[in-house]
């Protein structure tokens, strides 16, 4: 990608709009964290002063940040409790609804995550803004600048529950007419609460609560980037073999 | 005598052979007049974002398949380069060379798709026959390289599944085919998978010239397609609008261009844009796309022919050992038992990695916390974004051109509703 401009995006956006945004640049992808308060002020600025034109926002999507880092698996000492070490926890498909982790280390749970695309530089730029109260997210509502955030503003809002402030339409969009509950959340199950079924006696549709139990076949893992370091090394050495 | 007429509100689909799918598009009506759309989504959403956290990551690339089910490699190479670049791997050149000519395939075997099924929508029956010979020959293809005709998973982390199979499986004598005709079905089928290819992309332009014929000029389908649904390049862009869509009004931008991944700086094409952003300019991009595309897919063949090599990195924490390491090198086996029991961590970080899929911008936003399971995975899907700008443009409309607004739009459900 060419440079029109004598200074990187990242320099401009710093010279721009200082502490606003704290900006970092990894794998030459730049992300701006925001707070909400300043969401339209920046979008706007974003959008139309021509060292950015952020002409299309390309997608918008919502995050829950519960659970962040934790694992199921400890591998840094070894155990000798065998597999049941790996089947306790609290990680996506664990739980039920009574059983819903309720965990609140993280001060603020949910973000917001826009990435925007400038044509005009071909340049792209990822905003992530956190929503101060994890009880009740909002974020402002950025229809005003770019309509096509519509729907991604109400699948946002439809998965994880975030309220976007001015949004003239939302509804819930990708789930099931009268849905109870925000599914992408953390702590909703992956099994759901409620599964459908045709009563022939009723001669309808019914709800009735999942009886399915919920099941993990490979625990959540973290181990150290030392491990590929390793797998990179040892490939360098077979490909000399060969 | 004065009449009070009133708008009535009409439902159309999801059990509709035009909504291509499960779409619920509830239309307020001024008589033939559209006067506001509300297009119903989420018939097909199955989760699948949430169900690529509970799985290593390599289990989910056969949901990707499953998404935009008409062009199913192209959502893997989004998901799949997603994890490359926080892996910090990249696929060896041939593997690279491999899905760039698989993603072509794909754009072709789409857009044949389209023109069969939207030609179908306007009343023309015939193109999507013809259309669906094609994709015949193509969906052979996918199967010889991965064993399935839609759903692939055939891309992966480090590369591809395996090599370009070096013959493709041949028509049986049957009552369907026989003597001569089965000789002549057969006929591109001696060799290997690339000289089936090849053969291919040599008749396929008198294909796309065929169906040209039947459209192109045709009165009928000027009359629905020209100057219906006019798209504004600034409408587009505000309306988050990539691929055809864009395009189409005359927006020169292709990711493949722009910027490009896996070998496309390195092949020659050339992107078409049309003037004046309705029905018919769309549809004249995506004809021409068809033919860029067997350009591309020629000088993939030529390449891939010259230059063997592996197709997968030899990488154990990423890669399977081969089966005959397996049984000799004890390390080669933990290596195995370990990816396929708990697959590999992806070093913590966060990517958005776009490809230009048949439908506009295919992207993958990957959140890893460092653990072998995404921990957040979205998939930015074209069609959704396309669709939701239905009541902006299709106002004012008449019935009938909702139907040419959808087909055009080139939706699929699957992509629509994750």
């Amino acid at each position: 990608m060419s440079e029109p401009h004598p200074t990187s995006l990242a320099e401009r956006l710093v010279a721009r709009f200082g502490d606003t945004l704290a900006i970092s640049t990894a794998r030459n992808e730049i992300t701006a964290e925001l707070a909400a308060a300043d969401l339209i002020a920046v979008a706007t600025a974003l959008r139309d002063e021509p060292a950015f034109r952020f002409s299309e926002l390309i997608d918008l999507c919502g995050i829950d940040y519960l659970g962040y880092g934790q694992t199921e698996w400890d591998t840094r000492t070894v155990s000798g409790s065998g597999f049941s070490r790996g089947v306790e926890g609290q990680a996506q498909g664990r739980f039920n609804w009574a059983e819903r982790p309720r965990d609140t280390n993280r001060p603020r749970r949910y973000a917001a995550v826009v990435q925007l695309l400038s044509i005009e530089h071909n340049r792209r730029l990822r905003l992530r803004v956190f929503c101060e109260d994890d009880s009740l997210p909002v974020v402002p509502s950025l229809t005003q600048l770019w309509p096509g955030v519509n729907w991604f503003e109400r699948e946002a809002f439809d998965l994880y529950g975030i309220i976007f402030e001015g949004h003239p339409d939302l509804r819930r969009i990708l789930t099931d007419y009268g849905f109870v509950g925000h599914p992408f959340r953390k702590d909703f199950p992956l099994i759901g609460n409620v599964e459908v079924r045709y009563d022939p006696e009723l001669k309808r549709v019914i709800y009735e609560p999942v009886s399915i139990e919920p099941r993990v076949l490979v625990p959540r893992t973290i181990r150290d980037d030392v491990d590929l370091m390793q797998a990179k090394a040892e490939a360098a050495d077979r490909w000399r073999e060969n | 005598m004065a009449r009070e007429i009133q708008n009535y509100t009409m439902n159309f689909g999801p059990q509709h052979p035009a909504a291509h799918g499960v779409l619920r598009l509830v239309l307020e009506m001024d008589g033939e007049t559209i006067v506001r759309a509300d297009p119903h989504v989420g018939l097909l959403h199955r989760g699948t974002e949430k169900l690529a956290e509970s799985k290593p990551f390599n289990q989910s690339i056969g949901y990707m398949d499953r998404l935009d089910y008409v062009s199913m490699m192209c959502n893997e190479h989004a998901y799949v380069k997603a994890i490359e670049t926080l892996l910090g791997i990249e696929a060896p050149e041939r593997a690279q060379y491999i899905r760039t000519m698989f993603d072509e395939i794909t754009r072709i075997l789409n857009h044949l798709m389209w023109i069969g099924s939207s030609a179908l929508d306007l009343g023309a029956m015939a193109v999507f026959l013809y259309a669906f010979r094609e994709r015949e020959e193509l969906m052979d293809v996918y199967e010889a390289v991965s064993g399935a005709r839609m759903h692939a998973t055939y891309y992966r982390p480090g590369g591809v599944y395996r090599d370009l199979p070096d013959r493709m499986s041949k028509y049986r004598e049957s009552p369907w085919h026989k003597g001569k005709d089965l000789k002549r079905v057969n006929s591109w089928r001696e060799g290997s998978m690339l000289d089936f290819i090849d053969a291919f992309t040599a008749d396929f332009p008198s294909k796309v010239d065929e169906y040209e014929d039947l459209l192109t000029t045709n009165r009928i389908w000027k009359q629905r397609t020209v100057g219906i649904g006019v798209v504004s390049p600034e409408l587009a862009q505000q309306w988050s609008m990539t691929g055809p869509m864009l395009r189409g009004s005359g927006v020169e931008w292709d990711l493949r261009k722009k910027q490009p991944y896996a070998k496309y700086a390195e092949v020659d094409f050339d992107i078409p844009v049309g003037v004046n952003g309705d029905c018919y300019d769309r549809y004249l991009v995506r004809v021409e796309e068809m033919r860029q595309s067997n350009r591309i897919i020629r000088q993939c063949v030529n390449w891939l022919r010259a230059n063997p090599g592996p197709v997968m990195v030899k990488n154990f924490k990423v890669a399977p050992p081969s089966r005959v390491e397996m049984k000799q090198d004890m390390e080669a086996l933990i290596h195995h038992f370990k990816l396929f029991t708990e697959g590999y961590c992806v070093p913590a970080g966060e990517t958005y990695s776009a490809v230009e899929a048949p439908k506009g911008e295919f992207g993958c936003y990957l959140v890893s916390d460092g653990a072998n399971k995404p921990f957040r995975l979205h998939m930015r899907a074209p069609g959704f974004a396309h669709l939701s700008s239905m009541d902006a443009i299709v106002r004012g409309h008449m019935l009938a051109d909702a139907v040419a607004m959808i087909g055009t739009y080139d939706l699929v459900f699957g992509d629509v509703d994750r």
